[in-house]
């Protein structure tokens, strides 16, 4: 019962901040209330038994990508008056797919499959189980290679992400090779005739 | 008790509250890589549910991996504003137009 409590309060919470996110006039809020989501579906994650996840959910997302989005959301000058234009041009159509896709997905959802005795039969754990254990050991085992090319994702969006947001300015006397095989020789040299020296006696 | 219906409607939900904000925000690239994130989050919230009752550990695999990517895809998202906000000094979808698409 407790447990049922604390969903529903934590799942009213990610939703009315998520509604906030998509109608907030600044972007700073919609950050700022995203912060709040992240937050909520880390508690519901728990209720659910997955507590890594739910800690990784707060510090890599609280704690690393909204901080980029803050940052960003800072470093611009949006001019916020010709970015809200046509919210309300859209907002007819918005409501109506939205609606459309909460009766299908409702529908879907609903349905009495999921109330069926394979979705019911949680197995109950021990209190020496460790989530973060089980999930370590199947992700270093069976999905080690996969694991691997999660890592090298990183990387790449590390170099992509330098590369892309650093500016041309000059900051070394390096050369452009491009440049550098089309120079002739006279763009360098310059040869000049000049009247020889008199032997001085 | 949680059952399983409620947690999948809660993230059918959150996953449409995201796609209506991709309608209403279409001026600003900001809002619609945070309503991308949301997806993402609706998305996870499903492979949980599941993995929690199926008793099955490979479903937080997956959202491991989809949390890896999403990062990976919001460093980037990011880095490709900041320059077209450089070079066209605004962030409206209308203006990249460059391509006559």
């Amino acid at each position: 019962m407790i447990e049922q409590t604390v969903f529903y309060l934590f799942g009213g919470i990610l939703l009315l901040s998520a509604s906030m996110v998509v109608i907030m006039r600044n972007p700073i809020h919609a950050a700022l209330f995203l912060v709040l989501s992240f937050f909520a579906s880390a508690a519901i994650w728990i209720l659910l038994h997955a507590e890594f996840l739910a800690i990784t959910l707060v510090l890599v997302y609280v704690g690393a990508v909204m901080v980029l989005f803050l940052f960003v959301v800072m470093m611009l000058d949006i001019n916020q008056v010709t970015v809200r234009e046509g919210f309300a041009r859209y907002l007819p159509i918005g409501i109506f797919v939205a609606v459309l896709m909460v009766i299908a997905m409702g529908l879907v959802v609903g349905s009495d499959y999921f109330m069926s005795d394979t979705y019911m039969a949680i197995k109950s754990v021990s209190p020496d189980y460790s989530n973060t254990k089980e999930l370590g050991i199947t992700l270093y085992t069976e999905y080690l290679y996969q694991f691997e090319i999660a890592g090298a994702i990183l990387l790449v969006a590390i170099i992509a992400a330098i590369s892309l947001s650093m500016s041309k300015s000059k900051i070394n006397k390096s050369i452009k090779p491009e440049d550098q095989v089309f120079v002739k020789k006279h763009d360098r040299l310059r040869i000049i005739k000049m009247q020889s020296e008199k032997k001085v006696l | 008790m949680i059952i399983l219906p409620e947690v999948l409607l809660l993230a059918a939900l959150l996953f449409c509250i995201s796609v209506a904000g991709i309608f209403l925000n279409r001026k600003n690239v900001l809002i619609l890589l945070m309503c991308i994130e949301l997806m993402l989050l609706s998305v996870n919230m499903n492979f949980i549910a599941f993995s929690h009752f199926l008793g099955d550990i490979h479903g937080q695999v997956f959202v491991f991996f989809i949390l890896t990517v999403a990062a990976a895809e919001a460093a980037i998202g990011l880095a490709i504003l900041v320059v077209m906000f450089r070079n066209k000094n605004t962030i409206n979808v209308d203006s990249l137009d460059s391509l006559k698409g």
